[in-house]
């Protein structure tokens, strides 16, 4: 019998704030945290929460991780004292391009005033798994402890290896999520040139008008623990991770499969993992970029997986904060556990024109109820990354 | 060209830079430790680049070990540069 895995604690930073609740909140409200194309944490300020030497030891992206650390640690009740063998905590945490804004400030120091003026922390603070050791620094967690790297897939991918430690009986706990800060002149310019960023600045998933997606930053924390330990412990428990599918496409470095064939099959293998059924899936918040691609893609792989006239609410996060890259994983499972929980489906923002063949249910326009009746809260979070990854997590709120 | 080097042109970048890495200015005398003041090898990694820039003396691996409080760092760049 495998072991259960239990969410007791969440924390965000995100273009709509710092806070968990208040990405869902906001989200919900139909507020949108994309300002001038861009979907900047720009709440955020590192000081507020962080000491200068912790801020100047951290790239933007680990202080995010850090501070959505600090807040699922407080949730599940951790401050304080570690509830478990800090040996059987372990640190899992996804980046898609870590320290770049670190890297770009050194390489132009090298070019401008040599490499005798390059700063010496330039390594530690862009390398990708600088935020899982910063955590397990903070929070003195001996564990295993480590980056996962799969582009737009990182986040869930850390929390879908997070759950499987748990499983195994490697680790009482983890903790897990992604963590990006890639609003910088590089990556901008880059995602610009592959055509992947939309010319104007306009997230809008699913719609017929979409044309690209949108730049955002931030870090989700989840703590995930074995349920049977939480329970004995006491702990509130937000939600259970319950399956992990990943797949390749095995097809285009960046361009998803036409026919969402390795998202279909991760979503298959999510729901098998979970013992689900398509019938008992209430919400899937999707990947949904608003690039022209992978919403049809995607589209084709929900309805591949719960039927071509399934009327599952389908909404995308990206449509308020922008597309996180390695964090959006976790942001969005977190976005899909407090949604689940409240019994609500956020909106898709501004999708209004349907294109032919794409006729989900986006949730356009508002939030509204989400209708369990009667049934557990099941949900699906999608993220699919350049390289054709292709993760998803089932997640049920308690 | 590298400044003059006397102890208190040294001390006062010492006195300088500190307070980048989180250093408390009030805590920092000439015989303040570096592990009292919570300045561990990548601050003086820091610090040395900013003596090199300042003075031209270099600290290297061996000569940072040797450290221990703000007055050996003091007398070592002066030592340096004489």
């Amino acid at each position: 019998m495998r072991r259960e895995v239990v969410v007791t604690g969440i924390g965000a930073v995100t273009p709509l704030g710092v806070g968990a609740r208040t990405l869902h909140e906001r989200w919900c409200a139909g507020s949108s945290g994309i300002e001038s194309g861009e979907g900047a944490a720009s709440e955020f300020e590192p000081t507020d929460h962080l000491t200068v030497k912790e801020v100047r030891r951290a790239d933007r992206f680990t202080q995010f991780a850090m501070v959505a650390g600090d807040e699922a640690v407080a949730e599940a009740g951790w401050d304080g004292e570690l509830p478990y063998d800090p040996s059987r905590i372990d640190v899992v945490i996804g980046t898609g391009i870590g320290g770049i804004g670190t890297l770009e400030r050194g390489k132009e120091i090298l070019m401008e005033q040599g490499e005798r003026k390059v700063p010496p922390l330039s390594i530690p603070l862009m390398m990708s798994n600088a935020a899982p050791a910063a955590l397990s620094m903070r929070y003195k967690l001996l564990g295993n402890s480590f980056g996962t790297v799969s582009a737009c897939s990182a986040g869930a991918h850390a929390i879908g290896e997070a759950a499987r430690k748990i499983q195994y009986g490697d680790a009482d706990a983890v903790m897990t999520g992604g963590s990006e800060a890639s609003l910088t002149p590089l990556a901008r310019a880059a995602f610009s040139a592959l055509d992947a960023l939309s010319p104007t600045g306009i997230s809008r998933p699913f719609d017929a008008r979409r044309d690209g997606f949108v730049m955002g930053e931030g870090a989700a924390i989840l703590i995930l623990e074995d349920a049977e330990k939480a329970a004995e412990r006491g702990a509130r428990v937000l939600a259970k991770v319950r399956g992990f599918g990943a797949t390749s496409d095995a097809y285009h470095l960046t361009a998803p499969d036409k026919e969402g064939a390795g998202a279909a099959a991760a979503l298959r293998k999510a729901l098998e993992d979970a013992g689900a059924t398509p019938e008992d899936v209430v919400y899937v918040n999707a990947h949904g970029t608003s690039t022209p691609l992978n919403d049809r893609a995607e589209t084709k792989a929900i309805k591949a997986v719960l039927g071509e006239d399934t009327e599952v609410p389908v909404s995308s996060t990206k449509s308020a904060i922008g597309h996180l890259l390695g964090a959006a994983g976790a942001v969005e499972a977190v976005a899909t556990i407090l949604a689940l929980r409240d019994r609500i489906a956020p909106p898709t923002l501004g999708y209004e024109e349907p294109e032919e063949g794409m006729d989900l249910d986006y949730v356009p326009g508002q939030a509204r109820q989400l209708r369990v009746n009667g049934k557990a809260a099941i949900g699906l979070s999608n993220s699919f990354g350049f390289g054709g990854h292709n993760v998803v997590l089932c997640l049920e709120a308690t | 060209m590298a400044a003059t080097v006397t102890p208190e042109a040294v001390e006062k970048t010492i006195v300088d830079a500190l307070p980048q890495f989180g250093v408390e200015e009030s805590d920092i005398t000439r015989d303040a430790t570096f592990e009292d003041l919570d300045v561990d090898s990548l601050d003086l990694a820091e610090l040395s680049q900013i003596i090199e820039d300042e003075y031209g003396v270099q600290l290297k691996g061996d000569d940072v070990g040797k450290i221990k409080t703000v007055g050996d760092a003091i007398d070592l760049v002066v030592s340096r540069a004489g």
